[in-house]
């Protein structure tokens, strides 16, 4: 099994910068601007984010942190129960526009199951989306806003985001042969 | 942390680490109560009974909200309207509502055991919300996640449970609880409602209320249950309430920090007084929105576990 490295801790945080760069672009500035993070390493990034957001206007955004376990359309499929953990929006969302923020985009299922979470919350004016990785194999009608990078993969490869903050190694993306089911 | 037990019948099965997976999962439902939209879809399509065939209130509704706020359906079933009035058996009457494809059972009985017989013959989940004597895990869930919230930690809290021992199934599920999470339990009550050997338990006896406000972190005042005293255990009410009901002036002599808990309905004036009830060291509002919590903790985890 070869373990292909797609990025190094350069790389990711070029991306970043450059992603923050975008965000603000295509918003036009900060206002209303708000980010939410999807458990555990979009959080990760969300917050990442923010701190470029930071250095090149000035300005703190909000960052929430969501966990989809209990909208995951594969509940009652999945032999044992996933852990839940505690989501943590601490700001209105509704008129907002919220960066939804994960760190791998594949079947697009995780973020079907944040959006349905998200407008219990409230009704942002516009959700938006940025991933580190898109990695393909959509399994339905959603795409990325902001991506760090683009990966073709097969469906059997696996594909890894390490990060400090969560992982304690140097930050990499890695690309594992046909090894974990995903 | 996995989960594998199909039914909660009682503490004394679980595990430490079973205890603590729903505590930590209770917490992130907690939040959920919180919100504007107070559901998730997590139970969607699942059908919930409750089936009590004891008077409750608190303990019913709040598994109801707990099951309506993870999207599942349910149906509450009373005894004096179920045709165990006619004279069907508990277990009949708990097969036939299970072949209407139900996923869970929330069932009250006076009968000790009770609840493991359905769970014996019954192919959905069965939760425990009191049986006879024996357990009533979840009560005992939510007054550890309490104890968890108030002092973030369990281990090594002096916790003191008062009253009815006895009769009491909340005493039973919090001492296998909370000693399986490192608490030190010590019971209070009058000597006649004392079982005899509860010490093999792990738990210390003391017939000294005021010694034990004085040495607990928190203590739990059991309701004296009026309905089970037919039989001349206590002299009186009032003598009880003397000795072993908790008023402000006790509460003074005892520990600075201690808090005090009930698992409803309070008898004011006898397990606590008014002033008690509705004090500041007085936690048994947080208990009551925390059971919310904990029972969508339970459902969620024992709905759809194969054992």
């Amino acid at each position: 099994m070869a373990n292909v490295k797609i990025m190094d801790q350069e790389a990711i945080r070029r991306a970043v910068l450059r992603m923050a760069h975008e965000i603000l672009e295509k918003n036009k500035g900060v206002d209303h601007l708000a980010f939410v993070g999807i458990r555990t390493r979009g959080v990760i990034l969300a917050q990442r984010l923010r701190a470029a957001i930071k250095d090149i206007e000035g300005v703190d955004l909000p960052v929430g942190i969501l966990d989809i376990t209990l909208y995951r359309d594969d509940l009652t499929l999945a032999g044992t129960k996933p852990l839940v953990k505690e989501t943590l929006i601490d700001f209105d969302i509704t008129d907002m526009k919220i960066i939804l923020v994960d760190d791998v985009f594949f079947t697009g299922r995780t973020i079907r199951a944040a959006l349905n979470a998200l407008v219990d919350f409230g009704r942002p004016a516009i959700i938006q989306l940025a991933v580190l990785v898109d990695r393909g194999h959509r399994e339905l009608p959603i795409r990325a806003d902001f991506v760090g990078k683009n990966i073709p993969t097969a469906k059997n490869q696996d594909v890894q985001v390490i990060l400090g903050e969560s992982d304690g190694k140097t930050d990499e993306v890695v690309v594992t042969e046909g090894g974990l089911s995903v | 942390m996995i989960w594998k037990h199909k039914h909660l019948l009682g503490l004394e099965d679980l595990t430490r680490s079973d205890i603590e997976l729903i505590l930590e999962t209770a917490k992130s439902f907690k939040e959920v109560s919180s919100r504007d939209i107070k559901k998730v879809p997590a139970l969607r399509g699942k059908t919930v009974v409750t089936l009590f065939f004891e008077a409750s209130t608190r303990t019913r509704i709040s598994f109801e909200l707990a099951a309506k706020r993870l999207s599942a359906d349910t149906l509450n079933i009373a005894a004096n309207v179920s045709s165990t009035s006619k004279g069907e058996t508990l277990l009949d009457t708990a097969r036939n509502i299970e072949a209407m494809n139900v996923d869970a059972m929330v069932v009250r009985h006076s009968s000790s055991g009770s609840v493991l017989l359905l769970a014996e013959g019954l192919n959905c989940s069965v939760v425990n919300a009191g049986d006879g004597c024996r357990e009533h895990p979840t009560q005992a869930l939510l007054d550890m996640f309490t104890l968890q919230e108030k002092f973030g930690r369990i281990e090594g809290l002096k916790v003191g449970i008062i009253g009815d021992i006895l009769h009491s199934r909340v005493a039973r599920s919090n001492i296998w609880g909370l000693t399986k999470l490192g608490a030190k339990v010590t019971v209070c009550g009058p000597a006649t409602l004392m079982p005899r050997g509860i010490e093999a338990l792990g738990v210390e006896v003391c017939y000294d209320l005021k010694k034990v406000l004085k040495q607990s972190d928190a203590v739990i005042a059991l309701r004296l249950q009026k309905e089970r005293q037919q039989d001349k255990f206590l002299p009186s009410m009032r003598e009880y309430s003397t000795l072993f009901g908790i008023n402000q002036a006790k509460l003074a002599d005892g520990n600075d920090h201690l808090i005090v808990m009930h698992p409803g309905p309070t008898n004011r004036g006898v397990e606590v007084s008014a002033d008690v009830a509705d004090g500041k060291q007085s936690v048994i509002l947080d208990q009551v929105t925390n059971g919310v919590a904990v029972r969508m903790a339970v459902l969620y985890l024992v709905l759809g576990t194969k054992e």
